[in-house]
Formats: C-alpha cells, sequence, structure tokens
C-alpha cells in the first residue's frame, strides 16, 4: 500500500508545482471524453442495430452518435484558446499528437453521423446512409479510445502512469454510455444489445480503474482521494445502480429508462473524475518529484515503474 | 538514419537534421549554459527578456504582487515570464562547510562572510558559511531547456510549435490556436497559455537575434556570465570543465543538470550547473519526454479499440451466452431476444 505523497521542505521550489496543468476547463475537455465515447461507441450500437433490424434502436444510437460527435466539437472549439482558429488542427498530421489523430478521427466521424442519422430519420438515400453508418462505426472504437492517449501522453504524473489502462477503461465507458443511452431511448423489445453493451462496458471501465489504482504507484493516488477519488466514488454508486437495475428490472420500460441514465451519469462522472485527478497529480509536486527520485534512485534502467 | 523510438526519446546526436534540416547546411545547435554558481540574483536577465521580446508585465502573481518568497515576485516560468530568477533561502549544513573562491566580488549578506579569507567572500554561493542561523543563498535563472526530445513540439496539433535550424523549439504565434496540449506535455512546466490572449508562450531563445547573428538578449545582460550562449557542444565541454573546477576546490555540491545527452529527454539544448538537488530549484529531479512511451500508448488504444468492437458484435451476438449468465435476475424471460 502506498502512503500519502508527502514532501519535506526543500524538496520542492516553495511548494509550488513543477508541472503546469493543462488549462483546459473541465466541462469542456471531461464533457468531450464522455461525449465522444457516447458517440464513437454508439456509432458501432447503431450499426449492429442495423444489420439485426432494430430500427428503433439504430434511430436511438445514431442521435447518440451525432449528438455527442456534434455537441463534443462544440465543446473542443469552445476550449481552444483562439476558437476562430480551430481550423488549424486539420492543418497537419501528426501522429506524435493524440490530438492532431484524434482531430482526423472526429471531423469525418462527425460528417459520416451526420448524414448516417439524418438518413435515419428520413428514410431517404438508405444506401448512402448505410454506408456513412458503416464508415462512421469503423471510426467510432479509435473515437472512443484514442481519448487514453490524449490524457496519457502528456507529463500529469496520475494520466501518463496510466497509459497502459485507460484506453480499456475509455473503451468500457463508452460502452456503458452508449448502451444507456440505447436503454433510455429505444423501444422495449429492442434493446437486449444496449443492456449487452452497457453491462460488459461497465465491468470493464470498473475493472480497469481498479486495475490502474493497483498497478500504477503512488501517482495512482489522486484517483482515490480528493475531487478525484469523490467523481469516481460516485461512478461507483451510479454504475452500481444502473447495474443493479438492468438486472432486477425485467421488461420494465421504466427500469430501463433509469438504468439507461444512471449508466450515462456513471460514465460522465468516471471521466470528470479521471480529469480532476490528472489535474491534482499536477499541482502537487511531490506527484512529480518522488516517483523520478525513487526511478532515479532504482538500479533499473530509466524508466522503470516506481515501486508501489 | 534515425529509427523511429529515437525520434521519440533517447540520445540524438544531430536534432537539426532530425528535424529536416539538411545536414551540413545547418548552424550548429545553440543553448544556454546557466552557471547558477556566480548567479547574483540581480534579475537583469528577466528584465531584458521582457523589453526585447516585449513580453507584457503580468507575471503568475499578477502586477505588483509580493510572493513572500525570498525575492522571487516572479515566482515561476510562464507565459509572461521566459526568464525566471529562483532564489532560495535554505538553512546552512555543516556538512556543506567549506569555502571556495567562485570568482564573484563579495555579495554576502551582513555578517556572512565572517571569517571567511580575502578574496573568498563570494563562497556563500556554493557553500554555508556561518554559524547557527547560517543561511545558504541559492540563486538560479531558469528558462525553457529547449529539449532535444521537446514533448510541446511533439504533441503540438497544428505545428505551431517548431524545430529552428538553430536547433531550438519555438512557437509560431500566426499558427498556434491555443490548444493547450503543449502545457501539461512540457515536464518543466514552462510553456503557458497566456489567457487573455488565448495563445501560448514560452522563450525563444531571442530567435529573431539570432538569425542576426546576435546573441539572446538575457546572455547579453548578464554582468556575471552565469547566462552563457554558444553551440550546445561546446558549451557541454565548458560546463564539464566548470564542474571539476568547483569540485577540486572542494565545492563537491556542484553537479550539471539536463547536460547529458542520454537523459529522459535527450539531454536539454539549455542546461544548468546547479548546486544542490534539482527539486530545490522547482526542476523535476528526472523529467522524461512523454512520447517515449507513445509507441505504447497507441498499441493499448488499438487493443482497446478492437475490444470496443468485440463488445459491440457480442452485444448482438452473445444473446444466449449473456442473458443465460444472467438469467436468475431476469427471472427466467429475456427480453428482445430472439429465439
Amino acid at each position: 500500500m502506498v502512503g500519502r505523497a508527502e514532501l519535506q521542505p526543500y524538496d520542492s521550489y516553495y511548494g509550488r508545482p513543477i508541472l503546469k496543468p493543462p488549462p483546459w476547463e473541465a466541462r469542456d475537455i471531461a464533457g468531450y471524453l464522455f461525449l465522444g465515447g457516447l458517440a464513437g461507441a454508439s456509432a458501432l450500437l447503431a450499426e449492429g442495430a442495423a444489420l439485426t433490424g432494430r430500427p428503433g434502436l439504430a434511430r436511438a444510437a445514431r442521435a447518440g452518435a451525432v449528438g455527442g460527435a456534434g455537441l463534443g466539437t462544440v465543446a473542443l472549439i469552445h476550449d481552444l484558446g483562439r476558437p476562430e482558429r480551430f481550423v488549424n488542427m486539420l492543418r497537419v498530421f501528426k501522429p506524435t499528437s493524440p490530438m492532431s489523430v484524434g482531430s482526423f478521427v472526429l471531423a469525418p466521424f462527425t460528417g459520416l453521423s451526420v448524414v448516417a442519422a439524418l438518413s435515419s430519420a428520413t428514410g431517404r438515400l438508405p444506401r448512402i446512409g448505410r454506408a456513412a453508418g458503416v464508415g462512421a462505426a469503423a471510426l467510432g472504437a479509435p473515437l472512443a479510445t484514442y481519448t487514453a492517449a490524449l490524457l496519457s501522453d502528456t507529463a500529469v504524473p496520475a494520466w501518463h502512469d496510466g497509459h497502459r489502462h485507460m484506453p480499456y477503461t475509455f473503451a468500457g465507458s463508452a460502452a456503458s454510455a452508449a448502451g444507456g443511452w440505447g436503454m433510455l431511448l429505444a423501444p422495449r423489445a429492442e434493446n437486449a444489445p444496449a443492456r449487452a453493451m452497457a453491462l460488459g462496458g461497465t465491468a470493464l471501465e470498473a475493472v480497469t480503474v481498479e486495475l490502474m489504482k493497483k498497478r500504477i504507484g503512488m501517482t495512482a493516488e489522486p484517483y482515490s482521494r480528493g475531487r478525484g477519488g469523490t467523481l469516481l466514488q460516485g461512478a461507483r454508486v451510479a454504475n452500481g445502480t444502473a447495474v443493479a437495475l438492468s438486472l432486477v428490472g425485467g421488461r420494465s420500460r421504466v427500469a430501463a429508462a433509469l438504468a439507461g441514465t444512471a449508466y450515462l451519469m456513471g460514465s460522465v462522472l468516471t471521466r470528470f473524475g479521471i480529469f480532476a485527478a490528472g489535474i491534482d497529480s499536477a499541482k502537487d509536486p511531490a506527484y512529480t518529484v518522488s516517483p523520478q527520485r525513487d526511478r532515479q534512485r532504482s538500479t533499473d534502467p530509466i524508466g522503470a515503474p516506481a515501486a508501489g | 538514419m534515425t529509427s523511429l523510438q529515437q525520434r521519440l526519446s533517447g540520445r540524438l546526436d544531430d536534432v537539426t537534421g532530425d528535424a529536416g534540416y539538411e545536414a551540413g547546411e545547418h548552424p550548429p545547435r545553440m543553448g544556454f549554459f546557466t552557471d547558477t554558481s556566480v548567479c547574483i540574483g540581480c534579475k537583469a536577465c528577466e528584465v531584458a527578456c521582457k523589453e526585447w521580446n516585449d513580453v507584457p508585465q503580468q507575471g503568475s502573481a499578477g502586477i505588483g504582487a509580493m510572493s513572500a518568497m525570498s525575492y522571487d515576485n516572479t515566482q515561476a516560468l510562464g507565459a509572461d515570464s521566459w526568464r525566471h530568477v529562483a532564489f532560495v533561502e535554505k538553512p546552512a549544513k555543516p556538512t556543506f562547510a567549506t569555502t571556495a573562491d567562485l570568482g564573484l566580488p563579495g555579495m554576502g549578506p551582513p555578517g556572512f562572510s565572517d571569517g571567511v579569507p580575502a578574496g573568498d567572500e563570494g563562497a556563500d554561493q556554493g557553500t554555508a558559511s556561518g554559524e547557527d542561523g547560517g543561511v545558504r543563498w541559492l540563486m538560479s535563472s531558469d528558462v525553457c531547456k529547449h529539449c532535444t526530445h521537446a514533448a510541446c513540439l511533439d504533441v503540438c496539433p497544428t505545428g505551431s510549435l517548431f524545430r529552428t535550424e538553430f536547433g531550438t523549439v519555438v512557437v509560431q504565434p500566426d499558427i498556434c490556436n491555443g490548444c493547450g496540449y503543449c502545457v501539461p506535455a512540457c515536464p518543466y512546466g514552462v510553456i503557458e497559455r497566456r489567457e487573455e490572449d488565448g495563445r501560448v508562450f514560452k522563450c525563444t531563445l531571442c530567435y529573431d537575434r539570432l538569425k542576426d547573428g546576435q546573441q539572446p538578449a538575457c546572455a547579453q545582460a548578464c554582468p556575471t556570465e552565469s547566462i552563457q550562449y554558444g553551440e550546445v557542444s561546446e558549451l557541454r565541454e565548458r560546463a564539464r570543465l566548470r564542474v571539476a573546477e568547483l569540485h577540486d576546490k572542494g565545492v563537491d555540491v556542484a553537479r550539471l543538470y539536463g547536460a547529458d545527452p542520454d537523459d529522459g529527454v535527450g539531454g536539454d539544448g539549455a542546461f544548468f550547473l546547479l548546486l544542490d538537488e534539482p527539486e530545490v530549484y522547482g526542476l523535476p529531479p528526472d523529467p522524461v519526454v512523454t512520447t517515449r512511451d507513445l509507441g505504447t500508448m497507441w498499441k493499448h488504444v488499438g487493443s482497446a479499440a478492437v475490444a470496443l468492437v468485440g463488445l459491440g458484435v457480442a452485444s448482438f451476438t452473445s444473446r444466449r451466452l449473456v442473458p443465460r449468465l444472467l438469467s436468475t435476475g431476469f427471472g427466467g424471460r429475456l427480453p428482445g431476444a430472439r429465439r
């Protein structure tokens, strides 16, 4: 068990942070983590529903895909220091920048989702609509998971050290959100796949968050304490409620809607919790200094994980 | 030819060539060697930098704010502070009670140079003198490190941050859209978004002056040659000699920071001679460029995407398996399941 990180005087410069936390609003960026996940996994769910003849679920999921991607794009642009220059995001393609890669996933995903949703809602151009839906589904999984690299490819201790776990957490959280959305809006007769997706996603999310907390050492502390700890505790409560409602709700439409809402809440809280934990880990110099000193002292080559 | 992983972390001898400049046609890599053992905390570097680069007055503490951090009211590097002089007042430890001539005129606080031989008045810098209540003064002018492997540059999605022909890292303000991704990427906490402007700013190593064959404003203004500008390869040699000289004089706390091309960022273009642990000055002890792990990150993102697709497929195909596992909860009835 790792104890609370503490620094002695002169282990830092007047207790000031060494790192600068990202200048991102939680509402915009943690919000986008959720919306992008909802959108990506919804595109998968929509295509599955279309393939298996569930038009109601397909319509609901397509709305989730286009709504999540559209609102997410607005949030991302709103968070820029120079929103009028948002198109510079597509100026170059850089595999070393998850934000660049993500822009080249999000932009076509949004376009394809709009076409698919319009076609699905109006019934016009069905073939083009389906083709667009397949395209969006192909981009959906990368859209839901690249955001983990977006956070991890920083010096923020709790995010960077979680880079082996967070992609799975985000995949699970995305599935949980999309499944919840489907349960909330799709007709009861068609929502079994949404329920299965939400259950599986919630399990994946819960297991990988706990694994991350156990494996990454002292930089996991902000996931259990402070704002991040509180939000993630809230996520566990919401997810537990959602799972219970899904299992005992039977065929009740109301129970399905309540469970779906709880799944969505759980996904939101997970994203905001991980976001807040990272910010807190960047603001406390202990999470920068202590693991680096431990690494220096260990005889392992550079980069050996800090003892935990 | 450099491998993909070498381009992300580790030793890289021609960083400018790696960035695409023709070998043999670009100037040598230029940088700073900041020798904190002769820094007197005059802040001429901060002033010269602000003047030349037209950096606004506001520091992180706000105009005129007093920090209660010794003589340091700048507090940290940031969008409005591209040089920052740190002041550390550390209680003297007898174990470091050696004296040495660091080549400075006497600058000690009153009563501080008691017992120091004539000509050795500057010894308080690197060492402790005085009895109880003695204070060890550490001053250091911090700056952007212009890393060999610059995380800010690697993660910049617009290409606004770029590697100059001098091997330095510079923001192009006409391209930056203020996404802020470089800010948490920097392992030193240097680059910052200026909120009233929306874009990020940091030291350019006076790119405009370099192109005219001038030295950066801070180095030119430094009265003690604590800030030395030159070719990085030559500065590294000079720094090694300086450390050896100080060790010979008994200042065994002297050490180089950021000068090792095999360190976690491939060595800094702006490196330091320190007289204490890096964290005492607010520097990370062993920074590693975040993109060192980029390959692992993308691999796991890919696996997670495959897992998500698998979960999606399973949600439609495993109607027999999953409900059977959960059937007790459903009372044996499987909503939506088609037999």
